[in-house]
């Protein structure tokens, strides 16, 4: 029996339907963003059709309705990651945000000259520069734990470098590069027996597992609506209670107030103090929607076909003469990075787009980690709910075709 | 032709695996980095001038199939021109990788490098073949700092 039936699945995804050059789209690009199911795209439309309304001010019926849709939607990511309370849940506007408010706002705070925050070599862009931005301007320093040659964390280097100085440990969920799913639970064990707090980008976790935050005791978990199958533009920073009353607030403006007088101001409480101006009201809603839809289907089932993908591109790559997977962990997601002797990545993409496979060639946001290992960059293919056995069968004619056009 | 096969014509593919003129020169009097933070192409371009001719021009360096044999035809064709003559032959090339599909005659002064025509149906590759273009520009300006596609320069100006 198949785990989910994904032909249903498929026709969710209006975009799905449309031919790119002639050929139906092979969309292998996920781990930049997710395709969304009409229950979402809908969701959005009729909020500006129906509800559309300014939230937390107004005492008419629509600034009412929108309101309480958008604490609904609240309580609804609360469950969904198992947090233990819903002013936990703050909306930013993606984890690129929800990261640098952690680190504008508890960093500033709690760092000083000497200090020190520590990230691995596999972090994206967005979870280094926050870092080294409020570390200069703190005279703190960044401390990098490496990773092995198949992807791996190397957790007794990565011990070795707390210090008393260690302030923060900020490392990913899952590599958007090596697929690697990171034992996230024993570096925060880890951490904690240094009483260092840990944030953790999930990007990349979210859509494809279940995600408990209070069984991982993070202090800070980030991810991206658009990711998980939600509109761009929205994106949750979870916080433990307690860290995320005595941080100062990120952003001053309207709906973080309580009281303003030109002498000062009184903050409001969580989550309204980190969420300054009219939020992206739609782009909550829409989330709501992503993640009703990813309930539906179940984390588990999701995982499993998944997984399925994950094993069959995988031998089939191998396959291939010539090409390399990056990224061997013991423990990986849908994500998929390889290297193609005698072929630079981008012109792998080039050529498979020609043929209707759109994946991701470049350095992926990570470039430190392309330098460790080795390569300018790297094609990606990644997958969702909605991808198929035949889209993998039109990746690897797609890797034929570049072979062919290279005569190699 | 579909334009794939024109995108990476045989001269093209042949100048990616045999790159001309791939080397250093030592005593250069001119060299600049070109980088294309899209994909991560970087060469080095050096240049040994007499006057104002190129004598000579050498070059090392990663990157796609386009960005590498761009470079390789770019030393050829501006071996022993002056530096006059090279801004007008960049010139020439910029506005063939950029220009409209349907104004389909390449400068006949480009020779070789007419093979690049194909790029403009790929908007997304036109900075691969460009970038030896620009780290040239540097490299005859001999400028100490890396050029990156994200800051064209114009060939115009």
């Amino acid at each position: 029996m198949k785990i989910l039936d994904i032909e249903k699945i498929r026709a969710d995804f209006p975009i799905l339907r449309q031919s790119i050059r002639g050929r139906s789209l092979v969309y292998l690009d996920n781990a930049a963003t997710s395709q969304k199911p009409r229950s979402v795209i809908e969701a959005i439309g009729s909020y500006y059709s129906e509800q559309n309304a300014n939230v937390h001010r107004g005492v008419h019926y629509l600034s009412e309705k929108a309101t309480e849709e958008v604490e609904n939607v609240r309580v609804r990511v609360k469950k969904f990651i198992k947090a233990q309370d819903h002013r936990e849940v703050i909306f930013v506007r993606g984890t690129t945000e929800a990261i640098n408010l952690v680190a504008q706002s508890y960093g500033r705070a709690h760092l000083q000259a000497g200090d020190e925050v520590m990230i691995t070599e596999m972090e994206h862009h967005s979870n280094i520069v926050p870092w080294q931005i409020v570390c200069e301007e703190k005279g703190a320093r960044l401390k990098v734990a490496p990773i092995d040659d198949a992807g791996d964390l190397e957790l007794d280097l990565l011990e070795s470098l707390f210090s008393k100085r260690t302030r923060l440990v900020a490392l990913s969920h899952i590599s958007n590069v090596l697929g690697t799913i990171n034992p996230v639970k024993k570096v925060i064990e880890m951490a904690h027996r240094y009483q260092v707090p840990v944030l953790i980008d999930g990007a990349q976790a979210v859509p494809h597992m279940n995600i408990d935050v209070q069984d991982l005791d993070c202090d800070f978990y980030a991810f991206s609506g658009h990711k998980m199958y939600g509109p761009t533009g929205i994106g949750v920073l979870y916080g433990k209670r307690g860290l995320l009353e005595a941080m100062p607030p990120y952003q001053g403006g309207g709906d973080m107030i309580r009281k303003v007088t030109f002498e000062g101001t009184e903050y409001n409480d969580l989550p309204y103090k980190f969420e300054a101006g009219t939020p992206h009201i739609a782009g909550i809603i829409g989330l709501g929607a992503a993640v009703d839809y990813i309930q539906g289907m179940g984390l588990e089932k999701i995982a499993a076909h998944e997984n399925e993908l994950l094993q069959d591109a995988t031998q089939a790559l191998q396959k291939i003469s010539g090409v390399e997977i990056i990224g061997k962990a013991r423990d990986r997601a849908c994500v998929l990075s390889f290297v193609m002797e005698g072929v630079h990545p981008h012109d792998v993409g080039t050529i498979i787009d020609q043929e209707g496979v759109a994946i991701r060639v470049g350095h992926h946001c990570a470039m430190p980690l392309m330098k460790r290992l080795g390569v300018p960059a790297t094609a990606r293919a990644s997958f969702a709910v909605y991808n198929s056995h035949e889209d993998i069968q039109a990746l690897v004619h797609g890797l034929r075709k570049v072979r062919e056009v290279f005569g190699c | 032709m579909t334009p794939l096969s024109e995108l990476y014509q045989q001269v093209i593919l042949d100048h990616n695996s045999h790159p001309q003129n791939f080397h250093k020169l030592e005593n250069a009097d001119g060299s600049a980095e070109g980088y294309n933070p899209l994909c991560g192409d970087e060469i080095h371009i050096y240049l040994k001038m007499e006057g104002e001719k190129i004598q000579d021009i050498g070059f090392l360096g990663s990157g796609c199939a386009i960005s590498k044999a761009s470079t390789s035809i770019m030393t050829a064709s501006i071996k022993g021109k002056t530096k006059a003559e090279a801004k007008v032959i960049f010139q020439k090339f910029i506005k063939m990788i950029t220009s409209p599909l349907e104004d389909s005659s390449p400068d006949p002064d480009l020779g070789k490098l007419s093979v690049f025509k194909g790029v403009r149906e790929f908007p997304t590759r036109i900075k691969c073949a460009s970038l030896a273009w620009h780290t040239l520009q540097a490299a005859l300006e001999n400028k100490n700092k890396t050029v990156t596609t994200e800051e064209e320069s114009d060939p115009h100006g």
